[in-house]
């Protein structure tokens, strides 16, 4: 199965990092949680009500829509928090790269553990850049939620293509699809990663990864 | 032909795009209503929740939905628009966008009606969710209120976007296929806002029932949504309140801050101490203008009790949107359009902060970007009370387009600077050049006179040893605290009249012309 990848890019300035990736890996996951399953008997399953909740980013002129899950709200700030702190500590370059990555498990046989196979990756490249005075932090405002404006039309005109998508899992293994750990919604599998750019525009970890398939390949 | 379709499904397939319908055409006017919608996750199903998604059913939005529909679905050629539109406090309106719920020929035979289309329709209320925050009149719907209010307005049909003006954009928010066509949802906006800047202002009434077709009740007028074209906000208009600053409906408070500067400059003998007192008002609507005087009068009445005092006053009244920019941090940053007299301080005054999920902090962010929107609004030359109250709100730049209800709960006031430079001059007194040095004046100096209000009982000057020097640092502080006056400066100098000067002049160049020759052979001394 081939995995779907979707790579958005944004420039901003520092303080506006964390309600960028917020808005746009929350508008990902709008649509990619339902409610809570609940299974029958007959083996037919009803579906919780997802409710929906308007936020205002303070330090960008954008409004966005989440799911109103406050346990899900906070993981994701609890991701993002890390990859901004990430961000701000690896010096003046501030490129970085958050991923949001949806998967599926799949049972093995024992001893071996359980296959994680991604079906879809939303991959948010990041600049940051430094601005000089106020005016050109308000024209910021205004450009970054143009800018996160056109990124969440993109976003629903790939979901909107209704490609793949899991199929609805029987009650023995809705855990395999989807995350049922929260008490009010239940999004698919995912997993966020991040990864810091150096100054050589090149990430360690791709460095090390290139290196490895080197040295294997030989 | 839907003949491969089960009379089941295709009673669910009908069921299914009618709902989806209605709450397509909710969502719309609910994103238009100004406010920050907000339901609750459910995890048990309710069985009313249509497509898995908490979306309220507004009554009079679900009416004016079925009538436009009446009893048909949107179909292939029968489109359902749903047209947002602006409308201003004078009259004029402008189409802002319309939704078009569509189906062409397309039809995906192989799809499970109650199961993937369901799905998708649901996706497809998500993306609607996202985009309708995402388009220009999101914004301006977040603003609306006493100058303008959004509108909508439901049609069956043939699409119209004639009234979108050139260059409007399109943008799709997406598409389910079902077995008998392929359902589409899109959007088309204006971009070209500009309209009523080229228009000139007629010292006219209104033409009543100008947009009869489209609303039936003007708006700001309306305590519930008629049947057609009704604002998109429930509010009842706030007319009643006679100041310019109506809406706002704070209790009034008045913010002081003090500021001396140190040390101060000694010019003709006199140690005037500049006290810089600005006074952070904010306005309320209760409260007259000419109250602000009063109280400005009485603050500085208040210092001059305890001083006397020659006072140059400088005023500055700086309107609202020159003079605020409100800081998301909370705080209200002060940016003066003049600056005021000396002072180069810049201010925060702690106010109560807007209520939490209120777009009020939009109006503050956005003030900088109003002077933008005030070139789309035409000046006004009112030709009513109701009118000319728009007329001052608008010239104040007051904060508008917050509903009554709202204002009351997300207040922002606004604010008038004054400065008063005071220049204090003590009466009789010698000199005394700084506050510091004053403290440090004994009793059994010199000159000390009206100077002894401290008296100082053991004065040991840092760094400083009484073995090292005959005279230590102590000593020549008490000697040379108060050294004498020029007598250039001396006041019976400066009393002189003009014409006494004169006078003397003569006398003085008489003897300037008897000793020349010492004057040229000093100039020579010094080539």
């Amino acid at each position: 199965m081939n995995c779907r990848s979707e790579v958005l890019e944004v420039t901003v300035e520092a303080r506006q990092v964390e309600e960028a990736m917020l808005a746009l890996l929350h508008t990902i996951l709008l649509h990619r949680s339902t409610g809570k399953f609940h299974y029958k008997k007959e083996g037919t399953y009803s579906i919780g009500t997802v409710g929906t909740l308007d936020f205002d980013c303070d330090f960008i002129d954008f409004t966005f829509v989440r799911v109103s899950s406050e346990e899900l709200d906070r993981v994701i700030r609890k991701a993002v928090s890390e990859f901004k702190d990430a961000l701000g500590n690896s010096g003046s370059d501030g490129m970085g790269q958050i991923s949001l990555e949806f998967y599926q498990k799949k049972k093995s046989r024992w001893p071996f553990s359980d296959e994680c196979i991604p079906w879809e990756v939303w991959s948010i490249k990041v600049n940051v850049v430094n601005l000089a005075n106020e005016q050109e932090r308000q024209i910021c405002r205004e450009k970054v939620g143009e800018k996160l404006g056109e990124k969440v039309i993109n976003v629903v005109e790939v979901i909107n293509r209704h490609e793949y998508l899991p199929k609805m899992p029987t009650q023995s293994e809705v855990d395999n699809v989807f995350d049922t750990s929260l008490k009010d919604v239940q999004p698919y599998l995912y997993k966020i990663t991040f990864q810091i750019t150096d100054s050589l525009g090149t990430s360690v970890s791709t460095t090390m990864r290139r290196l490895i398939k080197d040295t294997l390949a030989l | 032909m839907d003949s491969g379709l089960s009379p089941q499904d295709k009673k669910d397939l009908d069921k299914f795009i009618k709902f989806f319908a209605l709450k397509t055409v909710q969502v719309i006017v609910q994103a238009r209503l100004g406010e920050k919608i907000c339901t609750r996750s459910s995890s048990s199903p309710t069985g009313s929740d249509w497509f898995n998604l908490a979306i309220k059913d507004i009554p009079e939005v679900t009416h004016e939905a079925k009538k436009a529909l009446a009893g048909q679905l949107p179909g292939i050629g029968r489109s359902m628009c749903v047209e947002i539109s602006l409308k201003t406090s004078e009259g004029d309106s402008m189409e802002l966008e319309t939704w078009c719920l569509e189906m062409n020929e397309k039809c995906d035979k192989d799809i499970k009606v109650s199961y993937t289309v369901y799905n998708r329709l649901s996706v497809l209320l998500k993306s609607l969710l996202a985009i309708t925050r995402v388009t220009p009149a999101y914004k301006l719907s977040r603003k609306q209120g006493h100058d303008y209010v959004i509108l909508y307005r439901i049609y069956f049909g043939e699409v119209q976007l004639s009234g979108l003006g050139e260059g409007f954009q399109t943008v799709r928010v997406g598409v389910v296929g079902t077995p008998v066509g392929t359902v589409t949802l899109s959007c088309a906006y204006r971009t070209n806002l500009a309209f009523m800047s080229n228009r000139q202002f007629e010292r006219s009434a209104p033409i009543m029932g100008i947009i009869v077709d489209h609303f039936v009740d003007p708006p700001c007028s309306s305590q519930r949504p008629a049947n057609m074209g009704q604002p998109c906000n429930y509010r009842a208009p706030d007319e009643e309140d006679g100041g310019p600053f109506a809406g706002v409906q704070d209790s009034q408070e008045v913010c002081t801050t003090s500021f001396s500067t140190s040390p101060p400059s000694q010019v003709r003998g006199h140690t005037p101490s500049l006290l810089f007192t600005v006074f952070l008002y904010p306005l309320t609507s209760s409260l007259p203008f000419s109250n602000l005087f009063f109280y400005f009068t009485f603050s500085f009445l208040s210092l001059s009790v305890f001083l006397p005092v020659s006072v140059c006053c400088n005023s500055a009244l700086f309107f609202p949107a020159q003079m605020l920019h409100a800081g998301k941090e909370g705080g209200v940053v002060l940016v003066p359009a003049q600056p005021p007299h000396g002072a180069d301080a810049h201010l925060t005054a702690e106010h109560a902060p807007n209520t939490p999920g209120s777009s009020g902090d939009d109006d503050g962010l956005s003030q900088s970007g109003e002077g933008r929107r005030d070139e789309g609004r035409r000046s006004v030359s009112p030709s009513d009370p109701v009118e000319s109250l728009n007329a001052f709100t608008r010239k104040i730049g007051a904060f508008v387009n917050k509903p009554s209800t709202q204002v009351k709960s997300t207040h922002r006031p606004s604010y008038v600077l004054f400065s008063v430079c005071v220049q204090v001059q003590p009466p009789d007194s010698p000199p005394c050049p700084s506050p510091l040095q004053a403290s440090l004046h004994s009793q059994g100096s010199e000159g000390s006179g009206p100077q002894d209000d401290f008296v100082m009982v053991d004065f040991r000057p840092a760094f400083s040893k009484d073995d090292l020097l005959p005279m230590d640092l102590g000593t020549f502080y008490r000697e040379f605290q108060n050294p004498p006056q020029l007598a250039s400066l001396s006041l019976h100098i400066s009393s002189q009249s003009m014409a006494d000067d004169l006078d003397s002049l003569p006398e003085k160049l008489a003897v300037y012309e008897k000793n020349i020759d010492e004057f040229d052979a000093f100039v020579d001394m010094l080539q």
